[in-house]
């Protein structure tokens, strides 16, 4: 029985589209009076956070909210390398309350795992985001909006579609599951970042690789430009901001070598002026805001195949 | 004491013969009295009281992990008859109290020979020299000096250590890890580190420091030795220095002889070390170095941790695995089964050179033969057991070979012709 | 015990379809007392391509589009916990609303009844009906709910070992409705 969400690659490219085309449905409910269905009553999620992340937080409070799920937010502040609140003492507190699903959110990679496995706990699974690992329900996100912008009718195929994804690839969660997912999607992708801020191994993901941003710009049909902390500067990844934003920015200069139909993205929280500009975030082809709406909408899709049924729907883990 | 007529041993694997054990040391089995315990050992091969140069005993400071008691249990029934008990306790094997402490302790335990390894920097800090000749000169008699755990990273400091104990003998044995190259790291940095957002623990900061210490150590004429050594860089920089001379030693561990980084896939930090578990061609490489002798010896970095120290977050887990009862079984998986070693290369890899190493080779790592020290095991290459962790004497259950079927077992362990372990449980 | 074999027959086939539909929609027209104010949902997946044919049939007679839309009901079925989590299908409420007007629920087969009362609740969340209505192509009979159709293409009465398979030309070959014989009791 498939009962978890860890990875995008736990998707088959069956289960992505699922996910996708349920997403699509419910996302018809964003504009209906009455935003809720009944699909998830007396099913409990937990919103398990060792990170703060409102956004994503509130993401998925209001996905199950409106499956008619009760919901309880679980901040467990602090890191978990202090010594404080035990992943494993969290879990059993949580498993004691009868969670049919735990999001969790974690600043250790692997710990959505660990809790999956470890026998810790009963239920379903969603890694909300671990670490520098993964991210997969931004990545489901990302696709979905990339499908209704540039996906064939009801097809939601992104086959063939070049996808540039620039920034600090290496630090993040987003561009492994984004990378993952949109290849098991029939996406071509393409990673720009300065060779600092790329992973060791980069060469055997399903992707292309490259260190000039404006060589990948006219060739795309959607940019996602991820968040750069300024902290890398001191890590010496780079050596300026100034520098940074010189070659890896998107401003308005290169938004205009861009074709007519790409969009530009961004998961946010955005660093304007850093890796993209206020004019170019704010402009039409800049789909940060749906990015959002669509966000509730896909992790509605992902709760309800993983617990709408006797058994889940998608998922890759036994 | 009773006196052990064993029957029928193969020494080292050779034609089966007899041995008697009396008063300490190995006699002639023809003077055998009529009252000896006879051990009829058909089948069984006997190797000389294997010596570990690189345990964690824990005492004092982390008596919920090991005591010396505990794991010099441990030790007997992997076959050791010495262990030297690594300086990163609390507080820090750093002064002639604290070694004198573990020495004592080892004694009274009487499961096998502790010696303590003296601290390099005093806290492990990094920052200055301990007080090595105080140690040297203590009743623990200390000549190994490391602190592993940490790397003496600074040069300076390192080439003064290597300087400083030329004066009684000393080896520094180092845990070559560059810090900068390392901060955070978690795994081996290889394609899986980037695929598991686990941050990278590369060969590179290994090798550069190892580099640099055969040269510092060629430059000042002074012998070297290199802990876990993991990658197959590594092997060949410890090749070319000896090629060249330079007086170092090194060691391999029995995981690093074995299992590789893909088991962190699994983000169960029980296979969380330092060293990490490395790919594939390393494991390869360094069982081809313990063959050809590039890697001296093999060395347990028994790393005991409480389960709440490993029951958690890979990023929050300890780093550090069992490894004294599982450590001739891995060899003879690895090195023996393979053809790489006969169980004369074993001997000399895991008792005679370490002793030499240690500087214990008066009492440990010697033939087995009339007139030598009675330290001795009986090992049964042909049994096959399941590793099962609540088996285990250590007090702590972090074995990385939970439910692993491993050649090969511990009969007996005498230590100066007393049994330790008899019919494979403490005696 | 060897199952019996499975038989089958059509008991309407496409011409019976046809008339069926038709004599459904003016049904609708006279109970309605004109086309003012319907709006026709089919539930997925063949209700839908019925409700269309209907909406054609109206137009035919009165000039006049009915809205067409459908309503998927998959959410608020009693048995969703009782399968693997199912795909949805499309609600699609046409752009007109359903607040204030008479909605025709229309579906193939009626049986136990419970989809259609979770078609009910659907449409409570969607907007409030001046009324509902109910038009099924094949009422089976062995309803466990207390609901009946206003509009009925035939009465077939069943078996519970037997199946109603309904296949349309715009989903499926062609236009039939036939009858098979089973082994066991048919899940209403």
């Amino acid at each position: 029985m498939k009962r978890h969400l860890l990875s995008a690659a736990d998707l088959s490219r069956a289960d992505a589209e699922l996910i996708l085309s349920t997403a699509a449905e419910l996302r018809e409910l964003a504009d209906r009076p009455i935003k809720k269905l009944p699909a998830l009553r007396g099913r409990t999620v937990v919103n398990l956070f060792f990170e703060d992340s409102t956004r994503t937080r509130i993401s998925f409070e209001a996905a199950a909210k409106r499956l008619s799920a009760d919901v309880i937010n679980f901040a467990a502040k602090g890191s978990s390398l202090s010594k404080g609140e035990s992943l494993k003492d969290t879990a059993l507190t949580l498993e004691a309350m009868g969670a049919d699903a735990v999001v969790v959110r974690h600043g250790a990679s692997g710990a959505p795992h660990r809790l999956a496995h470890s026998g810790w706990v009963r239920s379903s699974v969603v890694n909300g985001g671990d670490g520098t690992h993964e991210h997969p329900t931004q990545a489901l996100l990302d696709a979905f909006t990339m499908s209704r912008h540039l996906g064939q009718g009801q097809a939601r195929s992104l086959d063939g579609r070049r996808i540039v994804i620039v920034g600090d690839v290496l630090h993040s969660r987003v561009a492994r599951s984004n990378a993952l997912l949109l290849h098991t999607l029939g996406a071509e992708v393409t990673l720009v970042a300065p060779p600092t801020l790329l992973p060791v191994g980069v060469g055997t993901w399903p992707v292309e690789v490259s260190y000039d941003l404006d060589a990948a710009l006219p060739k795309a049909d959607a940019v996602m430009m991820l968040r750069v902390q300024r902290e890398r500067m001191h890590g010496g990844f780079f050596p300026t901001a100034r520098e940074y934003s010189r070659r890896y920015g998107l401003d308005g200069k290169r938004m205009a070598t861009l074709q007519d139909h790409t969009i530009v993205m961004h998961p946010g929280p955005m660093v304007r002026g850093m890796e993209i500009t206020a004019d170019v975030a704010d402009s039409d082809r800049s789909v940060i805001v749906e990015q959002v709406t669509n966000g509730v909408a896909v992790r509605m899709a992902v709760l309800y195949l993983l617990l709408g049924g006797s058994t889940p729907a998608v998922g890759g883990e036994e | 004491m009773s006196e052990y007529l064993i029957k029928n041993v193969a020494v080292l694997g050779g034609t089966p013969t007899d041995l008697l054990l009396r008063d300490g040391v190995i006699a002639d089995p023809a003077d055998a009295p009529a009252d000896a315990e006879v051990i009829d050992a058909s089948g069984l091969i006997a190797l000389p009281g294997l010596v570990d140069l690189h345990t964690h005993l824990r005492e004092p400071g982390r008596e919920d992990a090991e005591t010396v008691e505990t794991g010099t249990r441990a030790a007997a029934l992997g076959g050791f008859t010495a262990v030297h008990a690594m300086a990163n306790t609390e507080p820090v094997a750093d002064t002639a109290g604290v070694v004198e402490q573990v020495w004592r302790l080892g004694r009274e335990a009487g499961y096998c020979d502790v010696y303590p390894v003296g601290a390099v920097t005093v806290g492990l800090d990094g920052e200055r020299l301990a007080e090595l000749g105080a140690m040297a000169d203590s009743a623990a008699r200390v000549r190994v000096f490391s602190d592993d755990g940490r790397c003496v990273s600074d040069a300076v400091l390192m080439r003064r250590a290597l300087e400083y104990v030329k004066a009684f003998d000393g080896v520094v044995a180092q845990h070559a890890q560059e810090p900068r190259l390392t901060v955070d790291a978690q795994m081996n940095e290889g394609e899986l580190s980037g695929r598991l957002g686990l941050a990278g623990w590369p060969a590179v900061a290994e090798e550069a420091i190892i580099a640099r210490d055969v040269l510092l150590a060629q430059h000042v004429g002074s012998r070297l030795h290199v802990c876990h050594v993991s990658t197959s860089g590594s092997v060949e920089l410890i090749r070319w220095a000896k090629g060249k001379g330079v007086d170092v030693t090194a060691e391999a561990c029995p995981h690093h002889l074995l299992l590789t980084d893909e088991l962190a896939a699994t983000y169960d930090p029980i296979y969380k070390v330092n060293p990490p578990l490395r790919s594939a061609a390393d494991v390869a490489a360094l069982q081809e170095g313990l063959a050809d002798g590039t890697i001296d010896i093999v060395a347990t970095d028994h790393a005991p941790h409480p389960h709440e120290d490993k029951d958690c977050e890979w990023a929050a887990a300890a780093f550090g695995m069992l490894g004294l009862e599982t450590a001739l079984s891995i060899v003879q998986q690895t090195m023996v089964d393979p053809g790489r070693l006969d169980w004369a290369g074993v001997a000399e890899r895991m008792s005679y050179a370490p002793a030499r190493i240690g500087r214990v080779s008066d009492r440990h790592g010697r033939p087995v033969q009339v007139g030598e020290p009675a330290n001795v095991v009986l090992y049964d290459p042909g049994a096959r057991r399941t590793i099962e962790p609540s088996e285990s004497a250590s007090l702590s259950r972090n074995t990385p070979y939970r439910g692993m079927e491993l050649p090969g077992r511990v009969v007996a362990t005498f230590l100066r012709g007393k049994a330790t372990v008899l019919d494979g449980k403490l005696a | 015990m060897p199952a019996p074999p499975e038989t089958q027959r059509v008991v309407l086939d496409a011409g019976d379809i046809q008339r069926a539909l038709t004599r459904i929609s003016h049904e609708i027209l006279e109970r309605n007392k004109g086309a003012d104010d319907l709006v026709l949902l089919g539930i997925p997946s063949r209700g839908v391509p019925l409700a269309r044919r209907i909406a054609e049939r109206i137009a035919a007679v009165e000039g006049y589009d009915v809205p067409v839309g459908s309503l998927d009901v998959t959410m608020y079925r009693d048995d969703l916990r009782m399968k693997p989590a199912r795909a949805l299908l499309p609600t699609e409420i046409p752009p007109e609303g359903i607040d204030d007007r008479t909605v025709v629920l229309v579906d193939d087969v009626l049986f136990s009844g419970r989809t259609i009362r979770a078609a009910l609740d659907a449409l409570n969340d969607i907007g409030r009906p001046k009324a509902v209505r109910l038009a099924v192509l094949v009422d089976r009979g062995h309803r466990e709910l207390p609901i009946r159709a206003d509009f009925v293409g035939k009465n077939l009465p069943t078996s519970l070992v037997e199946r109603v398979k309904v296949t349309l030309a715009d989903v499926d070959d062609a236009d039939a409705v036939t009858i098979q014989t089973t082994g066991q009791e048919v899940p209403a």
